[in-house]
């Protein structure tokens, strides 16, 4: 090798933050691109804010119409962008190909799962502060003391339903995948605690439908100023760390 | 910068299976630095199974397999940077621009080769803005190239680089594969055209049923072979029943003789020796070497008995 060629080799991987940042902007700007990721992530949720929120549409167990819909929203919200929304993507980025070129690329496959996580806690930020401010808008008035816990169960919510996500993209094709995680959000959007009443089923329920648990705690929080049950905490954190244990063992790259 | 020491890639009696079917089946080769390795056979006979096991995707399931001296799963972190890997399709997200998967690439990589320069230099420059699952196949193959050089590899791993591409893109790929040669980037490609192979390569290993059928450089191949054809021109109208007791032998117009069938160099001094005998005034005489598809055909017909070759 005497002279510099074009193609003289000089290999190296960018420094790591350089790397997850860049992924992270990827990850954003393809959800970004894709309408109905976005129709699904913000629109339904808005539809249903301002819908059942404002008027006397579905029968409440409480007359604060918005107190008790906004905060379920936004727990539909964190739902259908870390669970609905990421199992489709992954599945079809693993039939596409792409999670196995990643993953033989500098960026190595603990990055890219920490990019994917990232892109979603940003996502779910700015849907959540969207939300809000149209809610706020239109009446909404939160009890602003116990904000830390609820931040707190949004985290472990979206840590599970992550983990779920992933589970499913790993274990499904991406066709089933689809049809499998829609399934599963229309279903949670009807018993979840969200426009109606969740089913009442006891302690259990919160364990069964974590979209309940996370919608009442972050009504107990918002609406009433209250602290989160300590039974939502151990449903939540437990689904986080099944979901992700399970996704963290079973995740595929092909 | 770069230890010329260590193979680029060493492989040692791979085998690979899928199921109940064994893909690769005790493969062993070797790919120096800075030269061209071309694994050439038909669809199924192994090819991509092996280059899934050079690219750390799995392990043999028997044999080993050594990248830069590296094992291309357990060191798979450490490997990857120094490797440029362009998988047979896909693997790019279908809704990003050309220029936004190649920027991420190259962001990827402490010492990138300038984008913009590969998007020229591959014709892409006119696609920069066009979403991946918009681009032709022969773009998006060419898509796969940038991506894999990108990041300025020691070592490019190229499946059948230039499937779905024209004419003229596939000796654009050519004449940059031809560079990367030339500044010192080990290539192993796959591929079945034939003059891919003869043009790039430096060492073939021809595949067949999961099994190395011939392996050597492009001349080495052909020159194993021998002559394949021998023409003629001496005096028209000779009685060739002797020469035709060893040979297949036709006078093709008058004067015009072929001998067809491979001579070694004792055969082709039989022939002369003949025409010699007879008293023929030769006037001219043409061989025609077998092309290594020549090879190729009779090492991988169906019904070819050829083991392996050396």
């Amino acid at each position: 090798m005497s002279s510099i060629g074009t193609f003289t080799p000089a290999p190296g991987r960018a420094p790591m933050r350089a790397i997850i940042g860049r992924q992270i902007r990827m990850e954003l700007l393809l959800t970004a691109r894709r309408g109905e990721a976005v129709v699904l992530a913000m629109g339904v949720p808005l539809l249903v804010m301002l819908g059942a929120g404002l008027f006397d549409v579905t029968k409440l167990p409480t007359d604060d119409r918005l107190g008790y819909v906004v905060p379920g929203v936004l727990a539909l919200t964190v739902m259908s962008t870390a669970f609905t929304g990421q199992a489709i993507t992954t599945g079809y980025e693993r039939s596409y190909g792409v999670l196995k070129r990643l993953g033989a690329s500098p960026l190595t496959r603990p990055g890219l799962l920490l990019a994917k996580v990232a892109a979603i806690l940003v996502q779910v930020v700015v849907q959540v502060l969207v939300l809000s401010a149209v809610a706020v808008a239109v009446g909404w008035r939160p009890e602003l003391s116990d904000l830390l816990p609820a931040a707190g169960v949004t985290v472990l919510a979206a840590a599970g339903y992550t983990g779920l996500a992933l589970l499913l993209a790993s274990i499904l094709k991406p066709e089933t995948t689809t049809g499998a995680a829609t399934l599963i959000y229309v279903v949670m959007l009807s018993v979840g605690g969200i426009m109606f009443e969740a089913p009442d089923l006891g302690t259990a329920g919160w364990f069964l439908l974590p979209l309940a648990a996370h919608a009442h705690a972050l009504r107990e929080t918002l609406m009433n100023g209250a602290s989160v049950p300590f039974t939502i905490w151990l449903s939540l954190a437990l689904w986080a760390v099944v979901w992700l244990t399970a996704a963290a063992r079973n995740f595929r790259w092909e | 910068m770069v230890s010329g020491d260590v193979a680029a890639v060493e492989v040692k009696d791979a085998v690979v299976r899928w199921g109940d079917t064994t893909a690769v089946d005790g493969v062993s080769l070797s790919l120096g630095r800075g030269r061209v390795l071309a694994l050439l056979g038909h669809n199924g006979a192994g090819k991509t199974s092996l280059l899934q096991v050079c690219e750390g995707f799995r392990r043999p399931d028997d044999g080993t397999a050594r990248v830069l001296g590296l094992d291309p799963v357990g060191d798979h972190d450490e490997l990857m940077p120094r490797l440029g890997i362009m998988l047979q399709s896909g693997g790019v997200y279908p809704w990003a621009a050309a220029g936004e998967i190649l920027r991420l690439f190259a962001g990827f990589a402490a010492n990138p080769l300038d984008p913009d320069m590969l998007l020229d230099r591959l014709g892409l420059r006119k696609v920069e803005r066009t979403r991946f699952r918009r681009l032709s196949g022969g773009e998006q193959q060419r898509l796969s190239l940038a991506v894999a050089l990108v990041g300025r590899p020691e070592l490019v791993f190229l499946d059948e680089p230039t499937a779905g591409m024209d004419t003229e893109a596939r000796h654009t790929t050519w004449q940059l594969i031809e560079e990367l040669r030339a500044d010192g980037v080990s290539v192993l490609l796959t591929t079945h055209l034939l003059d891919e192979a003869e043009r790039l390569a430096d060492d073939v290993v021809i595949m067949r049923n999961g099994r190395v059928a011939a392996t050597g450089t492009p001349a080495e191949l052909t020159a194993a072979a021998g002559i394949d054809l021998l023409e003629v021109r001496a005096d028209p109208g000779l009685d060739l029943t002797g020469l035709r007791a060893h040979h297949t032998v036709t006078e093709t117009s008058p004067g015009e003789y072929t001998i067809s069938g491979a001579l070694d160099t004792t055969g082709l001094a039989g022939v002369l020796t003949w025409f010699a005998a007879a008293d023929a005034q030769v006037t001219a005489v043409n061989s025609r070497r077998r092309t290594l598809e020549d090879v190729y055909l009779s090492l991988t017909a169906a019904h070819a008995t050829v083991g392996a070759g050396k």
